[in-house]
């Protein structure tokens, strides 16, 4: 409990600073103003999603391969954590895309992408619900999940190609094309301190699912020693 | 005994199945059918329109059929457990997966190709002078199709909630299919048309990355 | 039967144990079934017993503990036991032919002369007159017999049956035990599991008794069959 406490300050400092860093230490960017600096959150976070979704995936292939739940904990940890970052990147799209742009919505290509990756790992969730039997659950969950990523660069490649085919106006600039050093180091700062909520979000997950195992090998202990 | 004999005999059990009953294939192809006539009540179907939404809303048809027609896939190997006897019976588990997908694939192309001239005539799009080409992009497609959705399907007859769990798990594994399909489809009903190499081998890419993943991983979709 | 098996079967059970979710349906269980015996597998509804014959065949995967199957030949690379496996569903295609049905699973295994074996045994097995009959059209014990039949092609060397008597008929009941001692005289080691009083007690060598997915009682450490299974009534 302590630790966890610990890791919650040490994080909330680093989402301080890079706050701070968004906020203060960042340029003013020329034409958009004040509302480009929710740029800090939104391409980061769309990174955080997919790094989590990548350890999802290792949870996935770990459970296959060892039956040892655990692995299913870090796959549903980390898929539940991965969707909430991709939300916060579909969500923060319109709310940069509309003052700016006064569209709410853009297609494209990195947008697109999240918005898959978002049905996806709800899927994937909304499977785990749907299979009573744990261990059933955990392995078809784990096969899905495997099938999921998997399909990920596909689905960016498709996407890609299909965009540089039909052209939209390019909105929310692109990535690193003509970042003043400033911003990329700002951007970095708030992806470092994303990965560290992210890292404490997974952790916090799967203890509560490694404490609802526990319950649940007490509870048979009792009834059935 | 080996993996191709088997899953040629279950594939032929397949066949004879559904040729025996035609059940599938009947209600799929009436289900595409209304598809793409109500579709038509959604816009304007000019010729120009139609070209340019057309091959979208066939691939949008052709997907939500195959999530409807995979259903009974694995379903039906629960009735009598036949499922344990192929398990027992069959040395590599992965033939029953390719007898499978590969009476699947047989079938959506069927429905497809059953469907295109009524399409193109409803559509007013000439499909005659590209049919070959056609043929190969719907044969990609639909085997692409017929690999996730006999995959997910193992999965799905074990969940509640069946009819809606497969097609969400579906859809969005088959984003790419969709995409390269439909951009491989309307070049080849464009008034120029021109066959896209890059969409067909993005496609054979998506299904040789599928049938090995489900050729490693499939067994586990079989455990109990 | 036409031709005999090269050799017998055992299996070998070392601390299994089967989780579904809070449920434990096996614990712990070691057991050995050596070859050539005939043992009857007892207990109540809710047992284990089910589970138990399905991670001998395979179909089910242990949540711990390991189970091998293994032959009374010297040299097991030479050929693989060959399972035979009877459980509550008739493990047959409704919408095929008995004929049809067998043709399938003969060719999966790799039975030369497919048809011909397929009709001989359909013949025995008291089907050949409705072999080209649609599975469906079938009484609870015609498909019985079939199912029985499609773990005859083959003979097995190791055959697990879950309540083999269940919808039969006492002709078909004495027909089974008619097959059940054959294949015990040529080698087959048998195992089987009883709810309740049968005929087919008669052919056990031993029996060993489940109660709520653990080993409670054995015929082999002392005690005759009959005390093992006398309790599996109550």
């Amino acid at each position: 409990m302590k630790r966890i406490v610990f890791a919650g300050l040490v994080v909330f400092l680093l989402l301080a600073a890079a706050g701070y860093a968004a906020f203060y230490v960042a340029p003013t960017e020329r034409t958009m103003g004040l509302i480009q600096r929710i740029f800090y959150l939104h391409a980061p976070s769309g990174m955080t999603a997919l790094v989590a979704f990548f350890l999802c995936f290792l949870g996935n292939l770990g459970y296959v391969f060892s039956r040892k739940d655990r692995w299913d904990w870090l796959g549903v940890s980390a898929a539940e954590v991965g969707l909430a970052f991709c939300t916060v990147v579909l969500v923060t799209g319109p709310i940069w895309a509309h003052p700016v742009w006064g569209i709410w919505w853009a297609w494209d290509p990195r947008l697109t992408l999240t918005a898959v990756l978002w049905l996806l790992y709800v899927s994937y969730l909304l499977l785990r619900t749907l299979v009573e039997e744990p261990q059933r659950r955990a392995l078809v969950s784990a096969v899905f999940g495997i099938f999921a990523f998997i399909d990920v660069p596909l689905v960016y490649m498709s996407i890609r190609w299909w965009r540089t085919q039909h052209p939209q106006p390019v909105v929310f600039g692109g990535q690193s094309s003509g970042l003043d050093p400033k911003m990329r180091m700002v951007m970095f700062l708030f992806w470092g301190a994303l990965l560290a909520l992210m890292a404490l979000l997974i952790w916090v997950r799967y203890r509560l699912e490694a404490l609802r195992a526990d319950v649940d090998a007490l509870r048979r202990e009792v009834e059935s020693p | 005994m080996s993996l191709a004999s088997d899953s040629i005999a279950l594939l032929g059990k397949e066949l004879h199945t559904e040729f025996c009953s035609r059940e599938l294939l009947t209600t799929t192809i009436v289900f595409i059918l209304v598809v793409i006539v109500l579709f038509s009540f959604t816009f304007d179907p000019t010729s120009t329109e139609s070209h340019r939404f057309g091959p979208g809303l066939l691939w949008l048809a052709f997907l939500f059929a195959a999530s409807l027609m995979l259903q009974p896939c694995f379903l039906r190997e629960q009735t009598n457990d036949t499922l344990s006897a192929l398990r027992l019976a069959v040395r590599d588990p992965f033939a029953i997966f390719l007898a499978k997908l590969s009476a699947n694939t047989l079938f959506l192309l069927l429905t497809e190709l059953l469907l295109l001239p009524i399409f193109a005539v409803l559509y007013d799009i000439p499909v005659l002078r590209v049919f070959p080409s056609l043929l190969l992009v719907f044969f990609l497609g639909s085997l692409g199709v017929s690999i996730v959705g006999t995959a997910l399907s193992a999965i799905s007859a074990h969940a509640r909630m069946r009819e809606l769990l497969l097609p969400l798990l579906m859809l969005p594994v088959l984003t790419p299919v969709l995409i390269a399909s439909t951009e491989a489809t309307a070049a080849l009903l464009d008034p120029h048309p021109s066959l896209r190499w890059d969409w067909l081998g993005f496609l054979a890419v998506f299904d040789a990355v599928f049938l090995t993943t489900l050729w490693l991983f499939g067994e586990y979709l079989l455990e109990e | 039967m036409s031709s005999s098996p090269v050799f017998s079967a055992g299996v070998r059970f070392q601390n299994v144990e089967k989780r579904y979710g809070s449920v434990r349906a096996l614990r712990r269980l070691s057991l050995e079934i050596k070859p050539r015996e005939t043992v009857i597998l007892a207990g109540r509804n809710g047992s284990g017993k089910t589970t138990l014959l399905r991670v001998a065949a395979g179909l089910v995967r242990p949540t711990a503990g390991s189970v091998s199957v293994f032959s009374d030949r010297p040299d097991p690379e030479l050929a693989c036991p060959t399972l035979g496996f009877v459980a509550h569903q008739t493990m047959v295609y409704d919408e095929l032919t008995a004929e049809e049905n067998l043709t399938l699973f003969a060719r999966l295994l790799g039975i030369s002369r497919q048809d011909e074996r397929v009709r001989a045994l359909l013949e025995e097995v008291g089907l050949g007159e409705r072999r080209a009959s649609l599975v469906r059209t079938f009484s609870r014990g015609m498909r019985q017999r079939l199912s029985i039949a499609r773990n005859l092609l083959v003979q097995p060397s190791l055959f697990l049956l879950d309540e083999p008597g269940t919808g039969l008929d006492p002709q078909g009941a004495s027909w089974l035990e008619g097959t059940l001692r054959q294949l015990s005289a040529a080698g087959c080691t048998i195992l089987m599991s009883l709810h309740g009083r049968s005929e087919l007690i008669s052919l056990a060598t031993r029996a060993v008794r489940l109660e709520a997915g653990a080993l409670v009682a054995d015929s082999q450490g002392g005690g005759t069959i009959a005390s093992v299974l006398s309790f599996a009534d109550a």
